[in-house]
């Protein structure tokens, strides 16, 4: 390596990456669309025949499509993004150290492989059933090993860096780091059974992947949902927030709007985002004061969301002419405005009266997906087309493709939580609706059969944003045989062909 | 200091750490402190109810089915006794889901019976037209894991005292036992003890004849574990 030249960054464990997240981004995707069209035609649950029917049916693929966008799709990019600007920000190059590169490399094959297992369990319907943490404890041992080479990998390369103050980006990095760590070892609190011995003196009895929960009934639930809630803080906010802090910017050639506003934003969500968790138990058993708490927090949570979400906008200042003319730019602008949204959309449903009707109904699945397909698909749909240009060093392959996606992407959004907003709301009240004999007004079939043209609708959406995603898969693939760019290091806008 | 702390990064964690334990530790130690603890009336799981819950969890029940009445008219109405703590004291994990595509099921077992489980889950919709539930044909092929719910029976019952094979108050004044099994063959003979009951009230000759033969088919042991929740 020339000592006295610029620094040569290397991509290959951020490519390795990039390639999963489009991979297991497209599988999860299609489970998805899978699920949707069940719930339109139930027929479809058989739709490899009786004999798979097991391995086809909702309720068994529904984890499957939860974990394989979230920790597959998500993480991956989000991973992704770490190997590539983790060097970029701290001016350090994977290539400067043989640890630092074995940590990736082994960073990303022992998670590839354990997402293999996963899938495989899952759908094998090994599962604890708690929603985002379905995995059994030797995958809950592997995920640890896997989550302890990130923070590996991210105290090596702050440890080595030459640019001494952190940027925003690397706050949100090792934010994520730490609260899933916590989330993670607590949430899974579970006691093998294979170690137990029977009265008889009979040992290793039943399956060996077998667990029980340390925490029983609304203690459990307590803590499940302070995961789960924050898993998709930690997971699907903080590191997507590290993203757009760095690849708009980047892209735009524009300064990040307000530092003031960036401290505001990270530290306020930091410290209000955990309590947010007990909105997803409104009118259950837990305290009641735990659950006002919940609600309390969730409205308090607008304010550093907002924060985050106008920094961004607010960055474009003076600049907006590049919405109209760059596919890119359009990407993370609307995704920020998904992520306002969505952010205010959230705090609405965690109002108790609001709760009172959205929970259980698919308002629910309407706000996650308003967030992950429209913030989260969005946000690493623009990093991955930011990254492939510098780490293939050739302009992304087609422009007019990418507006196309961006164009029919939208619109599966917009059919997706439009569709579940009415469905969600019509069952809600349904449910509630009584006569004027004070009986109960529907039976719960009728609030069942009132949902196909949404479901259908829906799943219309869901295949929109499907294909539109292969679209993307295409247009990279094609990328990495495009037209080569010339200047040694781009500058701003990537380069795009027709 | 935000500055330092941006040029600190063992501090900066450390200060990340502190903001984000906050809210975990008032929020939930304090509900530890105080266990919830079982309502009079509530016992634990059999060895085949347990396995059945075992079937739940594996197909994934809690995807589609909530089992939590929260307390409005409309729910207790139409699902019974809104929820209490106490009644989940043997839950692990909890099952109260986050979704209900199909109605609650926390007291199904007060108004559904062994002969509409056996007929529903094989074609819901031949039972209740428009149902969108899939049919669940492996249930009555698949063997119930009668050893996996025994090794959990002995492991709550070593590690939280869940009382197996001791006198459990009931509301009326009397007392019940729930047995657990000395070995894998004696759980094996109450759990086929179990499914024999359940059985007498199914149709399908079949599974009749499987439960004879001394096998458990998943759909027996799910249909014990609907018929507890109550």
């Amino acid at each position: 390596m020339n000592k006295n030249g610029p620094l040569e960054y290397d991509y290959s464990v951020s490519k390795l990456f990039i390639m999963n997240a489009l991979f297991v981004g497209t599988i999860g995707m299609l489970v998805g669309v899978i699920l949707a069209w069940e719930m339109a035609y139930p027929e479809f649950n058989t739709f490899l025949g009786e004999d798979l029917a097991e391995y086809t049916n909702f309720s068994r693929l529904r984890p499957l499509h939860t974990d394989s966008v979230i920790y597959g799709f998500t993480l991956s990019a989000v991973w992704a993004s770490w190997y590539y600007l983790g060097q970029r920000v701290l001016k350090v190059s994977m290539a400067e150290s043989k640890i630092l590169m074995f940590i990736g490399k082994l960073h990303f094959w022992l998670y590839f492989s354990a997402s293999a297992v996963i899938v495989l369990s899952l759908l094998m319907g090994i599962t604890t059933s708690k929603e985002y943490a379905e995995f059994e404890w030797p995958l809950d041992l592997a995920i640890t090993v896997v989550w302890t080479l990130w923070g590996a990998s991210i105290a090596g390369l702050v440890g080595f860096r030459r640019e001494k103050a952190l940027y925003i980006s690397i706050w949100y990095f090792i934010a994520t780091f730490l609260a899933v760590a916590m989330l993670h070892l607590f949430n899974n609190m579970e006691i093998p059974t294979m170690f137990v011995t029977s009265p008889a003196g009979e040992t290793m009895i039943g399956a060996w992947w077998h667990s029980v929960s340390m925490y029983a009934g609304t203690n459990d639930a307590l803590v499940q949902w302070w995961f789960g809630h924050n898993a998709v803080a930690f997971v699907l906010t903080t590191p997507i927030i590290a993203m757009v802090y760095y690849f708009l910017p980047k892209e735009s050639g524009q300064a990040i709007y307000s530092y003031k506003l960036s401290l505001l934003s990270f530290w306020g969500l930091m410290f209000v985002y955990i309590w947010a968790g007990g909105h997803h138990m409104l009118y259950s058993t837990v305290p009641d004061w735990m659950q006002t708490m919940g609600s309390v927090f969730s409205v308090i949570l607008i304010l550093p969301s907002w924060g985050s979400a106008i920094n961004m906008l607010l960055t474009m200042k003076g600049e907006w002419q590049q919405v109209a003319s760059s596919p890119l730019i359009k990407f993370m602008v609307l995704g920020s405005t998904f992520y306002m949204f969505s952010t205010l959309e959230g705090p609405i449903q965690a109002i108790k009266s609001v709760n009172a009707i959205a929970h259980f109904t698919d308002w629910i699945i309407g706000h996650v997906h308003d967030g992950a397909l429209g913030w989260v698909g969005f946000m690493v749909i623009a990093a991955i087309y930011h990254m492939a240009p510098r780490i293939f060093r050739r302009e992304i392959y087609s422009k007019s493709l990418m507006n196309m996606q961006f164009w029919i992407q939208t619109l599966g959004v917009v059919l997706y939580f439009t569709s579940m907003w009415i469905a969600g709301i019509t069952q809600g009240m349904m449910w509630r609706a009584h006569d004027e004999f004070g009986n109960l007004a529907y039976s719960f079939i009728d609030t069942v059969t009132v949902l196909h043209p949404y479901y259908t609708i829906r799943a219309v959406g869901g295949t929109l944003y499907l294909i539109g995603f292969v679209m993307f898969v295409y247009n990279i693939y094609k990328t990495t045989s495009a037209r080569e760019v010339e200047e040694h290091e781009l500058q701003n806008a990537s380069p795009m062909g027709a | 200091m935000f500055h330092w702390l941006e040029r600190n990064p063992f501090f900066f964690a450390l200060s990340v750490f502190v903001t984000i334990s906050f809210a975990g530790l008032i929020e939930i130690v304090p509900s530890f402190a105080q266990a919830s603890r079982p309502l009079v009336g509530t016992t634990p799981y059999s060895t085949l109810e347990l396995a059945g819950r075992h079937v739940y969890i594996k197909n994934s029940c809690n995807a589609c089915h909530s089992q939590l009445v929260r307390p409005f008219k409309s729910e207790t109405d139409r699902y019974g006794h809104y929820s209490r703590s106490g009644e989940y004291a043997y839950d692990r994990p909890f099952l109260w889901g986050s979704k209900r595509t199909g109605p609650d099921l926390m007291r199904v077992g007060n108004y559904r019976t062994t002969d509409w489980h056996e007929t529903h889950m094989k074609d819901p919709a031949a039972v209740v037209p428009g149902s969108i539930m899939p049919k669940y044909t492996w249930l009555y092929e698949n063997e119930t894991d009668v050893e996996t719910a025994y090794a959990e029976q002995l492991t709550i019952a070593q590690f939280f005292s869940t009382p197996y094979n001791k006198a459990i108050p009931m509301k009326d004044g009397t007392s019940k036992i729930i047995k657990m099994g000395d070995s894998i063959a004696e759980a094996h003979a109450l759990a086929l003890d179990e499914a024999k009951a359940i059985v007498a009230d199914m149709k399908d000759q079949n599974i009749k004849d499987t439960v004879a033969s001394g096998k458990i088919p998943e759909i027996v042991a799910i249909i014990a574990y609907m018929n507890s929740l109550k």
